[in-house]
C-alpha cells in the first residue's frame, strides 16, 4: 500500500484553467454558502409562517401546517432536489418550465437547489417554531388576549420574541444542517464545496488531500457558525429569564 | 398536460425497481441500523465512561461525523476503504471492496455517530442510583450495563432509534453519487433509458413518502404503547 502524498498540490493549477485547486476549493465554499444562505432565508420566513400557523386555534390551518411538514420531512432531500430540478418545470406553464430549464449553467442548477433546501429545510424550522411557542406558558396568550392585544399583536409582541429565543439553539444546527445539505445539489450539477473537491480529486488523483481540505473547510465553517450564533445567543439574552448561563451575579 | 407523459413505464419496470433496488436499499438500511446502533452505543459507552482518553476519542469522532456533509463522507468512505483494506491484509495495493461493503460500511461509522448521541441520552436517563445499586449488589461494569442501564436505554430511546433509522433510510438514497443501483439508482437508470424522468421521480418521491410516513406513524403508536406512566 503505498499512497503518495502531496500537499503541495492546492498550489498547482487545475486543469479547467481558473486557477489553482486552493481557488477551486474556495469557490465551491462560495457557492456552499450562497446556496445554504439563500436557502436559509426562505427557510426561515416559510418555517416562521408554518410555525405559527400550527400553533393558531384553526383546526384547517393546522391540519395544512402539518401535511406540508409530514410531506417534505417523508421524502428524501435527494429524491425532493430531482423533483424540483427534473420534474417540476415539466408541470409548470411552459414558458415558465422552458425558462427554468434554459437558465445559463450554474444558476440553472443553483435556483432548483435554493428552492429545494429552503422548502426542506422550512419543515424543520416549523417544527421548531412550533415547539417554541408552545413551550411558553398558556397564561402568557391568555394574558396577552386579555389586556386587548389583537391575534397579530399576541405573537408579534409576546410569543414570537420569547418563541425565537428559546429555539435559538436548535436553529443553529439546522443552519449548520443546511449547509451540510447543500452538498446534495451536486447530484443536480451545482459546483459546491463537496462538488469542487471531487473535481479536484478526480484531476489531480489527489483523492485524500482534497477530502481532508473539504473536511477541514467544513469543519471551520461549522465552528464560525456556532460560535456566531453563541455569540448572537447571549446578545438577544433576556436577563434572568433564558438563554445562556450568565457569567457573573444578578 | 398529462399527454405526454407515459405512467406505464412504472408498471413495467416495477419487478427491477422492487426486486433489485428496494431490496438493496432495505438491506443496507436494516444492517446498516444494526451496525450503527451497536457501535453508536459503543461509543456513548466510551464517551460516558470514566476513561478520559476514550471518551475524547468518543467525543471528537462523533463530532467530526456530525460537522462534515454525508455525501463527502460516503466519497471519503468510498476511496479509504479499500486503502484501509489493503492495510489490514498487507497487500500492496488497493483491495477492490464492492459498492455494497463500502456503503455499508460508510452508513454503519456515519449513523453510528448519530445513534451514539441517541444511546447516550438514553444511558443519562437511567437514574444513577441504578448504577451504584448494580455495583453494591457486586455487579462488574459490564454487568450493570448489560443487565440494567442498558435495557431501560434502549426501552426508554426505541422511538427515537427507530425515528433515526427511518432517516437513515431516506438517507441511503445518496449512495446515488456512486451511481450504485439502489431503489432510487434503479429508478434512475431507467428514467435515463426511457427518457422518463418525471414519471419515475415522482414514483420515488410517492414510494418514499408512503414507507415513511407509515414507519413514522408506527413509531408514534409505539411510543404510546411502550410510554412509562410516572
Amino acid at each position: 500500500m503505498n499512497y503518495h502524498w502531496n500537499w503541495k498540490i492546492f498550489w498547482d493549477l487545475s486543469p479547467t484553467g481558473d486557477g489553482t485547486y486552493l481557488h477551486t476549493l474556495f469557490v465551491g465554499l462560495l457557492w456552499t454558502l450562497a446556496t445554504a444562505l439563500a436557502a436559509w432565508v426562505i427557510a426561515l420566513v416559510l418555517g416562521s409562517i408554518l410555525g405559527v400557523i400550527r400553533t393558531t386555534p384553526s383546526r384547517w390551518a393546522v391540519r395544512l401546517g402539518n401535511a406540508y411538514v409530514e410531506i417534505f420531512r417523508n421524502v428524501p432531500l435527494l429524491v425532493q432536489m430531482f423533483l424540483w430540478f427534473f420534474v417540476l418545470p415539466e408541470f409548470l406553464p411552459e414558458r415558465l418550465g422552458n425558462a427554468m430549464k434554459q437558465m445559463p449553467p450554474p444558476w440553472a442548477s443553483y435556483v432548483p437547489a435554493v428552492l429545494c433546501l429552503g422548502f426542506f429545510t422550512a419543515a424543520r424550522v416549523s417544527e421548531q417554531v412550533r415547539a417554541g411557542i408552545q413551550s411558553l406558558p398558556r397564561g402568557q396568550r391568555f394574558a396577552a388576549t386579555a389586556i386587548g392585544l389583537t391575534q397579530p399583536q399576541v405573537y408579534r409582541y409576546i410569543l414570537l420574541p420569547m418563541g425565537f429565543r428559546i429555539i435559538l439553539p436548535p436553529l443553529t444546527s439546522e443552519f449548520m444542517n443546511v449547509i451540510k445539505n447543500s452538498s446534495v445539489a451536486l447530484t443536480i450539477g451545482l459546483v459546491e464545496l463537496t462538488a469542487a473537491a471531487r473535481a479536484m480529486q478526480e484531476f489531480s488523483f489527489q483523492v485524500f488531500e482534497a477530502f481532508t481540505a473539504a473536511t477541514l473547510i467544513y469543519i471551520v465553517t461549522n465552528i464560525i457558525v456556532v460560535t456566531g450564533m453563541r455569540r448572537l445567543e447571549r446578545h438577544v439574552a433576556v436577563p434572568g429569564f433564558i438563554g445562556p448561563v450568565q457569567t457573573g451575579g444578578h | 398536460m398529462f399527454s405526454q407523459f407515459d405512467w406505464g413505464v412504472i408498471s413495467r419496470s416495477l419487478p427491477y425497481l422492487f426486486r433489485e433496488g428496494m431490496t438493496f436499499t432495505v438491506t443496507l438500511t436494516a444492517l446498516a441500523m444494526f451496525g450503527g446502533i451497536v457501535f453508536g452505543t459503543l461509543l456513548a459507552m466510551m464517551r460516558l465512561g470514566k476513561f478520559k482518553f476514550l471518551s475524547v476519542v468518543a467525543a471528537g469522532y462523533v463530532n467530526l461525523m456530525r460537522s462534515v456533509p454525508l455525501v463527502l463522507v460516503i466519497f471519503w468512505f468510498y476511496f479509504l476503504v479499500p486503502y484501509i483494506g489493503a492495510w489490514i491484509t498487507d497487500a500492496d495495493r488497493p483491495v477492490q471492496v464492492g459498492a455494497f461493503l463500502s456503503s455499508l460500511i460508510t452508513f454503519t461509522m456515519f449513523e453510528a455517530a448519530y445513534y451514539s448521541e441517541i444511546m447516550r441520552a438514553g444511558i443519562q436517563s437511567v437514574p444513577r442510583g441504578q448504577v451504584w445499586a448494580g455495583y453494591a449488589v457486586g455487579l462488574t461494569y459490564g454487568q450493570t450495563m448489560a443487565k440494567i442501564v442498558l435495557p431501560q436505554a434502549f426501552r426508554n430511546m426505541l422511538p427515537i432509534l427507530l425515528t433515526q433509522t427511518i432517516i437513515l433510510f431516506q438517507d441511503t438514497s445518496l449512495v446515488y453519487v456512486l451511481s450504485i443501483t439502489d431503489f432510487l439508482g434503479a429508478a434512475s437508470k431507467i428514467a435515463q433509458r426511457d427518457g422518463r424522468l418525471v414519471e419515475m421521480y415522482t414514483f420515488v418521491a410517492l414510494v418514499y413518502f408512503i414507507i415513511c410516513f407509515a414507519g413514522s406513524l408506527l413509531v408514534k403508536r409505539l411510543q404510546q404503547k411502550i410510554a412509562i406512566i410516572r
